[in-house]
């Protein structure tokens, strides 16, 4: 282990005791030849442990005792101070310096772009995020690859050793740790007066419990208002959009669909959540009717439809996405979130994915003008499952 | 000589007040292992300050409000429309602010980008076993901050309001309803109401810009300190053992090439702000309950979830006047948590099965654990499955293949390619074993043939360098409780059913190509299973595992 | 060594892993997917001046159409519907795609090379089965304009009514069992009114009291505008959304990372110069 000759290293001119302090230029011959007869070519290998306290060494001007130890003996160095190769150095000197100037020309580039381009119309966005965009990148990805290059040619290659401790502390510590505890724990008294425990850990559960407490008014219990829509009778269907009512003869073309929305709630989200329903016109015949006055599994409820026009939830039973994708060929309802399918013709009941429930139909007649209307709410929660849904 | 004197003067100023020179030497001489895959966790962190920047930005000109307004700004196709606060002042931030779409496409790749590299890292330190000893706390540390990457991004892409995230927040919503008992409470309290209400937007606004990012910091901040306190761990080699670090030190090395490290970050994060669009909001438009579009799916790390609930068949029951949505909350809450748990557990476990109570700080190369190794190929496929299954009808379009033909094939494939990565995962760890094995015992094949007197050809191997041995040497697995073959009563670990089957996992979680010369074929476990001779570890004298302090109480 | 291990280190063992590996995924893949139709060749048609548009039309009708949908456009059960009451529009969207004629009743009719290419043969066909039974007749020019149409009313109606099959931007979307909904990048203003007013194949109908001529043409505002709008955030990868910006997250930024890692941390070798 061959160290400095020298004993200092560039830029400790003002470390006391380090002998000659201005002499030697930083980057020398000398650190050729210290480089030269420390290896054969390969990194220099050192152990790092506890350096001896009259070697410390210090960048921080005027170290106290440590430098001063006087022995006239300086530690010695444990990083080279130039790469083995200078030429090749100085070739990739010139590199890294390229790409910093490039990467300072790209800076100035983005400022420049930033007050040449102008935005508030699509092309002049689209303009402005390349050029902002890609000066951001150059000077980056320039800073980036400079920086690598000066780490892997420019500085010398090390590799230094360093010893772990065992992480676990020494017995000695341990037992002082224990005795340092448990006299405070005497001197507080606190596990001799159990009453003054018991009542302090009973006086901090409603402190713990306040602060969820105080939460309470996030939001209003949902009580019933799952189980119901704004849609009541006589409530007349609009169709979405022109927001206009919606005659039988006007919808009637067989394998039509629409959106609806209640009359007065057109621009309401939180009852369009809940209350958004599609119509869908059938041919004569196509329709699968049940035999009751309400909802059967597989089965179109007859007198809640109008000239084979039905009206069911657009609220998907999965989990509430729009279930709206309808095919007029094969009468599925798909909803494209999550692929569960209804069949329209016959309740929109599930023939595949993850719904468990057919979409609710609405009760639907015409009112005196001719217009669609609904007889009354759905008679079933509309949407998603939940526990208090039945 | 100036900045020299400049520096001294505030170092000594400082020095006078903090008392800081022994504390930064040690800092400035401490040594970092060199090995690409300990940069991963890096991406993490510089991600997470470009968020930080880029969010700040944002963060100026954004409006976390649900209030409708009339649109009157640049982008001409909505003028006089209605949309709320947010959307609008989204679509402001990107026509209206000079940088402004640039910095919000920085902020979601970087987000992207944010996920993906803690996938990355955390299948890493899987994969190498450093979540061992003494790390369990910081593997769980880890996931904290995965989990909470995940709820992040989710919130912060659907501060903007649009078609796209509110469609995301519908689902968040109906899945927060199905849990028995609770949910609609849940869902009340979270929304301030029925949904969407007023409330949601300005809610994730303050847990996407304040409560998280403090999280994160303080998490964070701890992730890196254990890290510094307990040093990193290092690949297998020459002269690395569980008592030393061999790298380079932190100044000026490592300061350089993660300095160099983080600029890549940015460019790379720059050149995909620049060059691809993300999130293109005007496109999706403003949210409305009633409005869906097909192929819609969340940010990436939120696949699995949206898979989960694809593939799940219809299955509920209702008693009582109740009803369990099976159909909802097991995909919402099964794959997560068993994913999150089992990665969560699974330190202790490996533990418990195999007695390892030793500090390790070496890593494992993957294949040397062929067990652990395909497990977590195990884990990464069912994640897959899952994925893939969120986009399916994406795929259905572009495959040209029958949307529900994916559904059949995931709801069999994500049960089927778990075991089938485990098995494949697990026979090419052990191939990869016995090629080590041979460069080991027979050396490397040096291209020079030579013809022996008797006629026959051989080619000349070189033995391995003492480097090279290091790197391929594999560290003596532990055995379980060593007792004594003829006493009659078990070791107080491997007694009663639990007792045996430790035994039984341990052996499992032990196979490996035996080292010992040419003995079996080379696959499966020896007789008993948890050997190895110490030839050819103690040889190249490295991955010793007796690190210093060990305790085995 | 066993004869399996023997076999294993044969020189071709690699590619013949592979060769079977691609197989089988394409066997599989085949097994699977739901092939679409191509084009077969355009038969030709000699129009004399002096035959009446409907008899031309007939004549064409004749030659390409009837074997599928009967002489009198009545319909063969099982192979074509009746066409008999469609209207022009119908046959002109049909046609004018190239979906029409069709290589037969089992392929999806997707979008195809036209076979019947002049417009006026198109008009000469749909004209002779409007005589038939009437229908919803080919817009005109003002109908489908886009003057005075709302671009943003149309985005309104598009999410509410056509982008769950179409998605956003009419990118195109999958259906049920191997249909899918088709891009709308090359539909012309006419095809796209004709395609709300017929519901071609699994396509609602949105007949004119549905959704009016007015926002007919919103919608058609809103599709033409937005196809045509650049993208000012770089490349649209497609503006499907984020499965290709996973995509791109992984194999690109991720996958960029770790080659600068690699990069960074490499070794010198034994000849650091």
């Amino acid at each position: 282990m061959s160290d400095s000759t020298a004993g200092h290293r560039p830029g400790d001119s003002d470390l006391t005791g380090s002998g000659s302090a201005a002499g030697l230029p930083p980057d020398g011959n000398a650190s050729d030849g210290e480089a030269g007869a420390e290896e054969t070519g390969t990194a220099p290998h050192r152990v790092i442990g506890t350096p001896p306290p009259a070697q410390a060494r210090t960048l921080l001007g005027t170290g106290p005792a440590a430098d001063a130890g006087g022995d006239g003996a300086v530690a010695p160095r444990e990083l080279p101070a130039d790469p083995p190769d200078l030429a090749s150095a100085k070739r990739a000197e010139r590199v890294v310096v390229a790409c910093f100037i490039v990467a300072m020309l790209a800076g100035f580039g983005f400022i420049a772009a930033y007050l040449i381009f102008s935005v508030h119309s699509v092309t002049n966005v689209l303009h402005s995020n390349l050029a902002l965009g890609s000066t951001m990148a150059i000077a980056f990805l320039a800073l980036a690859v400079g920086a690598t290059i000066w780490v892997r040619r420019l500085m010398p290659d090390v590799e230094l050793t360093e010893q772990r401790k065992p992480l676990r502390s020494s017995p000695e510590d341990r037992a002082a740790f224990a005795q340092t505890f448990e006299e405070g724990a005497d001197a507080s008294q606190f596990t001799k007066r159990p009453l003054v425990r018991r009542t302090l850990i009973a006086a901090t559960v409603p402190v713990a419990l306040a602060p969820i407490v105080l939460l309470r008014d996030m939001g209003p219990l949902p009580g019933k208002s799952l189980d119901r829509t704004v849609w009541r009778k006589g409530l007349r269907l609009l169709n979405y959009g022109a927001n206009t009512p919606i005659r039988p003869s006007d919808f009637s073309s067989p394998g039509g669909m629409i959106t609806v929305v209640p009359d007065g709630y057109q621009d309401d989200f939180d009852a369009l959540a809940k209350a958004a329903v599609i119509i869908i016109k059938f041919g004569p015949g196509q329709i699968v009717y049940g035999t009751k006055p309400y909802p059967v599994p597989g089965a179109v409820v007859p007198n809640w439809s109008v000239n084979n026009i039905v009206a069911y939830s657009k609220i998907c039973t999965h989990v509430g996405c729009p279930a709206a994708l309808y095919e007029q060929t094969t009468h599925h309802i798909l909803c494209p979130c999550h692929q569960s399918t209804f069949d329209a013709a016959r309740g929109a009941k599930v023939i595949f994915g993850p719904a468990t429930r057919p979409l609710p139909q609405l009760p639907m007649t015409t009112d005196a003008e001719g217009y669609l209307v609904a007889q009354s709410d759905f008679t079933e929660p509309v949407g998603p499952s939940f526990w208090e849904r039945g | 000589m100036s900045i020299d004197r400049a520096l001294s003067g505030t170092g000594s100023w400082l020095d006078d007040r903090f008392r800081g020179a022994k504390g930064f030497r040690t800092f400035f001489r401490k040594i970092f292992p060199d090995h690409w895959t300990f940069l991963l966790g890096e991406i993490a962190l510089y991600t997470f300050i470009i968020l930080l920047l880029t969010g700040t930005f944002l963060a100026l000109w954004f409006k976390p409000s649900m209030t409708e307004i009339v649109y009157h700004g640049s982008y001409l196709k909505f003028d006089n429309m209605r949309m709320s606060e947010a959307y609008a002042s989204t679509l402001n931030i990107s026509f209206d602010v000079r940088g402004g779409l640039l910095i919000r496409q920085i902020h979601h790749w970087a987000a992207d980008l944010f996920v993906a590299a803690i996938l990355a890292h955390m299948l890493r330190i899987f994969f190498t076993g450093a979540y061992r000893k003494p790390r369990e706390i910081n593997w769980l540390i880890g996931i904290v901050l995965f989990t909470l990457s995940l709820l992040e991004g989710l919130f912060g892409y659907s501060l903007p309001d649009d078609l796209l995230s509110g469609a995301g927040l519908r689902i968040t919503q109906g899945v927060l309803q199905s849990i028995p008992v609770v949910g609609t409470y849940l869902s009340f309290f979270l929304f301030g109401g029925q949904y969407p209400g007023q409330y949601i937007i300005p809610r994730m606004y303050i847990l996407h810009v304040l409560l998280i990012p403090g999280l994160f910091m303080a998490l964070i901040g701890a992730h890196l300190f254990i890290m510094f306190h307990q040093k990193h761990t290092q690949m297998p080699g020459k002269g690395r053992t569980s008592q030393n670090v061999v790298g380079a030190p932190m100044y000026p090395y490592f300061m350089a090439k993660t300095g160099a490290f983080f600029f890549f970050t940015f460019a790379v994060v720059s050149l995909a702000a620049t060059f691809a669009q993300i999130n293109p909001i005007w496109i999706y438009g403003p949210y409305n309950p009633l409005a869906i579009s097909s192929g819609s799916q969340p940010d990436f790390y939120m696949g699995f979830l949206e898979g989960s609930l694809r593939i799940m068949p219809a299955w509920q029951w209702v008693v009582f006047g109740h009803t369990f949505a099976f159909n909802v909350f097991i995909p919402a809450l099964l794959p997560l948590g068993l994913i999150m748990t089992g990665a969560a557990l699974w330190p202790f476990i490996e533990q418990w099965i195999t007695g390892d109570k030793r500090e390790h700080h070496v890593n494992d190369r993957p294949r040397n654990s062929p067990t652990r190794t395909a497990l977590g190929m195990g884990a990464v496929s069912f994640y897959g499955v899952l994925w893939l299954e969120g986009a399916n009808d994406v795929l259905a379009q572009h495959l040209d293949v029958p949307l529900y033909t994916i559904t059949r094939i995931a709801q069999v494939a994500v049960f089927a390619v778990p075991i089938l990565a485990y098995i494949i995962t697990k026979r090419i760890c052990l191939g990869l074993q016995r090629k080590d094995l041979h460069l080991l015992e027979h050396g490397v094949e040096t291209g020079v043939i030579r013809q022996l007197p008797s006629g026959e050809f051989v080619e000349d191997t070189r033995p391995l360098d003492e480097e090279a041995r290091a790197k391929l040497a594999r560290p003596e697995p532990l055995a379980l409780t060593p007792g004594d073959a003829s006493d009659p009563v078990p070791p107080p670990g491997m007694r009663r059913s639990v007792g045996r089957v430790k035994v039984r996992l341990n052996k499992v979680l032990h196979e490996s190509v035996p080292v010992n010369g040419h003995g079996t074929d080379g696959h499966g476990a020896a007789p008993d299973g948890e050997h190895a001779p110490a030839a050819i570890s103690a040889a190249s004298g490295t991955a010793d595992e007796d690190a210093p302090g060990t305790d085995d109480h | 060594m066993t004869r399996t291990t023997a076999r294993r280190r044969h020189p071709a063992a690699g590619y013949a892993v592979i060769l079977l590996g691609l197989v089988s995924v394409g066997l599989a893949y085949s097994a699977i997917t739901s092939g679409s139709s191509t084009s077969a060749t355009p038969p030709s048609i000699a129009l004399t001046a002096q035959l009446s548009q409907v008899s031309q039309g007939y004549a064409i009708f004749k030659a390409d159409c009837s074997s599928c949908h009967g002489l009198l456009a009545q319909g063969v059960p099982g192979v074509g519907p009746s066409l008999i009451g469609v209207g022009a529009a119908a046959v002109d969207f049909q046609v004018s795609t190239g979906r029409m004629p069709s290589k037969g009743p089992a392929n999806e009719n997707v979008r195809k090379p036209l076979e019947i290419s002049s417009p006026a043969q198109i008009h000469a066909v749909a004209a002779y089965i409007a005589s038939l039974g009437g229908g919803p007749a080919i817009p005109t020019a003002a109908q489908v304009s886009m003057t005075g149409a709302s671009a943003g009313f149309g985005q309104q109606l598009f999410v509410a009514d056509c982008a769950q099959c179409h998605n956003f931007v009419g990118a195109g979307g999958a259906l049920t069992y191997g249909k899918f909904a088709p891009p709308l990048t090359v539909s012309t203003p006419t095809q796209i009114y004709e395609a709300m007013l017929t519901g071609p194949e699994a396509m609602p109908v949105f007949n004119n009291t549905t959704i009016t001529p007015q926002e007919k043409r919103d919608i058609i505002a809103y599709v033409v505008q937005t196809r045509a709008e650049p993208n000012p955030g770089g490349l649209s990868l497609g503006r499907v959304g984020p499965v290709t910006e996973g995509l791109v997250a992984f194999l690109g930024m991720l996958l960029f990372m770790v080659f600068a890692a690699l990069w960074i941390t490499a070794k010198h070798g034994k000849a650091h110069e």
